[in-house]
């Protein structure tokens, strides 16, 4: 990927936003977990959203995948505004979320189960995506039979096939070890790069939001803001150890932890 | 009962020790790799223990062992005791079926919906809690000695333990899965049909278990409360001619029945409706 030269500014008026964020606030009772976010997420590129815990930024997720209301705001996805859960957003949940009676052929059909398409479509479309996830050979199997890292690829694999255009993942390495989260790290941009789609992305992790994303937005907490956004340049055609020992790279982390240190407890 | 025999004999052959090393061996062995061994053994303690207390005697009311185990086998033989069975099974089938097709289904609706677990739950709640064996009486008051009372004795215990089960099984459901389920935009019956149901489906079973064995209760309080029939005839009259062997077979029999169904509800479960913990 060609990326221009570092960005550092919040630029608003993106060209091809598929998804806008328009003043959203958010109250649970007397806590105010957003105050007037506002956000452009550009078509085909991975956003992350990073910040210490307690800035709202799964609630953030989850109100742009219309499983939780805003107290107040808008949000339009490819210009249309949105209220509630569309074919449009797929969810990748930080508990996988696997249905435990199922095998993980049927977890990933579940999408298209839900639409009523037939059983040997939407087997076929399930398992080229489990293939496409590196699970060939546990379609059969049940979730409990799974490590961590694989019960969530059954999750990105069920995202991807409802195909739809933005998939909204929420920690979705947090429950996986840190062997595993490096390589699947390394398999999410080998789809994010195959599959053309948009990806909002929730970390905790500074390393992992500089390494996955095209850009970043740093959520500052109590209430959640938007206090920076960061558009790492890195040239994601190198191997991932050589990106990891790159030097724009650590100095990214390294400006990511001097904004957020502050929050540090 | 007829399990108890073999470990005791086994170990018996093992411990005259002519060259039975092997035997121990294999037996050590299978302890160790099957939980019916110790299923077998929990039982013979049991029974070795009521045939010493038998013996003593601790009363002249209460037989051995082997005296009831007899008595079990002359009622099996002479075709008293299933007669007997098909009397009592009517009420208890008919009651354990309604409480179950009822209770689930209100159960669930009270875990779906905070309105009816409002207009309901207390009257299930008080009446779980009432001590039933004092209301069964009232019942023949309003519909007599026959079926329909017995039947109403069953759902009274049964009926309250699977719609709070039922009900508490719906409100523990993953709300993971619920959220999973709307974001690819699940209708609200796929989320009942497809999420709420399945997910609830252990602790379902559990309350249809304990409602089952409360169905027991039930059957057995109206058969010695309101008039002597099936087993309940058995035990009545057993005691009244002080046949006491026969008394605690007919005990003895309704207590296996009932461990035995609950078993079979059990392996049910397992082998239809949870496919995920077939392979374990």
């Amino acid at each position: 990927m060609a990326n221009p030269i570092p960005l550092r500014t919040a630029d608003n008026a993106t060209p091809d936003a598929i998804v806008e964020v328009r003043d959203i606030c958010k109250r649970y009772g007397d806590i105010e977990a957003l105050r007037g976010i506002n956000l452009d997420f550009e078509r085909g590129k991975l956003t992350t959203l990073l910040g210490p815990s307690g800035c709202g930024k799964t609630t953030l997720l989850k109100i742009i995948a219309g499983l939780v209301p805003a107290t107040s705001g808008q949000i339009r996805i490819n210009g249309r505004v949105v209220t509630g859960p569309g074919p449009e957003r797929a969810f990748v949940f930080q508990d996988f979320a696997l249905m435990p009676w199922a095998t993980v052929l049927r977890n990933v059909a579940f999408g298209l189960e839900l639409k009523g398409m037939p059983q040997a479509e939407r087997h076929r479309i399930a398992r080229h995506y489990i293939n496409e996830v590196g699970l060939s050979g546990f379609e059969e199997k049940y979730p409990h039979e799974l490590s961590g890292g694989m019960r969530q690829r059954v999750g990105i694999a069920r995202a991807f096939s409802v195909n739809a255009d933005v998939l909204l993942l929420d920690e979705p390495f947090s429950a996986v070890d840190e062997q595993n989260r490096r390589k699947f790290q390394e398999d999410l941009l080998r789809l994010v790069d195959k599959e053309r789609k948009t990806f909002l992305f929730v970390t905790h992790s500074i390393e992992e939001a500089v390494y996955v994303s095209d850009r970043i937005v740093l959520l500052s907490p109590r209430p959640g803001r938007v206090s920076q956004i960061i558009e790492p340049a890195i040239d994601r055609s190198a191997a991932p150890d050589v990106i990891r020992r790159d030097k724009g790279y650590l100095d990214v982390v390294e400006e990511i932890w001097q904004g957020l240190r502050q929050y540090a407890e | 009962m007829h399990m108890a025999a073999s470990p005791q004999k086994v170990s018996a052959t093992g411990g005259a020790g002519s060259g039975s090393s092997s035997i121990v061996e294999a037996l050590a062995d299978f302890a160790r790799r099957r939980k019916s061994f110790w299923v077998a053994v929990s039982l013979a303690i049991l029974f070795t223990a009521w045939e010493i207390a038998g013996r003593v005697p601790i009363s002249f009311a209460f037989p051995t062992f082997f005296e009831t185990l007899s008595a079990l086998i002359e009622m099996a033989l002479d075709g008293t005791l299933l007669p007997a069975y098909f009397i009592t099974f009517q009420p208890l089938l008919l009651g354990v079926a309604i409480s179950a097709v009822l209770g689930i289904g209100i159960g669930i609706v009270m875990g779906l919906s905070d309105k009816a677990e409002w207009l309901l739950a207390p009257v299930f709640i008080v009446l779980q809690a009432a001590p039933m064996a004092a209301l069964v009486p009232l019942v023949t008051f309003v519909y007599g000695i026959g079926l329909v009372a017995k039947t109403l004795a069953v759902i009274m215990l049964a009926l309250p333990v699977i719609v709070l089960n039922s009900y508490k099984a719906v409100r523990h459901v993953n709300p993971s899965l619920v959220d999973m389920c709307r974001s690819f935009q699940g209708t609200r019956m796929q989320q009942i049909f497809k999420i709420v149901i399945p997910d609830a489906t252990p602790v379902l079973f559990a309350g249809l278990r304990l409602g089952i064995a409360a169905g027991f209760i039930g059957v057995m309080l109206a058969e010695l409360l309101i008039t002597p029939t099936g087993i309940g005839d058995l035990i009545t009259y057993h005691r009244s001619v002080a046949n006491y062997a026969h008394m605690y077979a007919a005990v003895a029999s309704i207590i296996a029945v009932s461990t035995l169904t609950l078993a079979a509800l059990q392996y049910v479960e397992l082998r239809f409706l949870r496919p995920e913990k077939r392979r374990k």
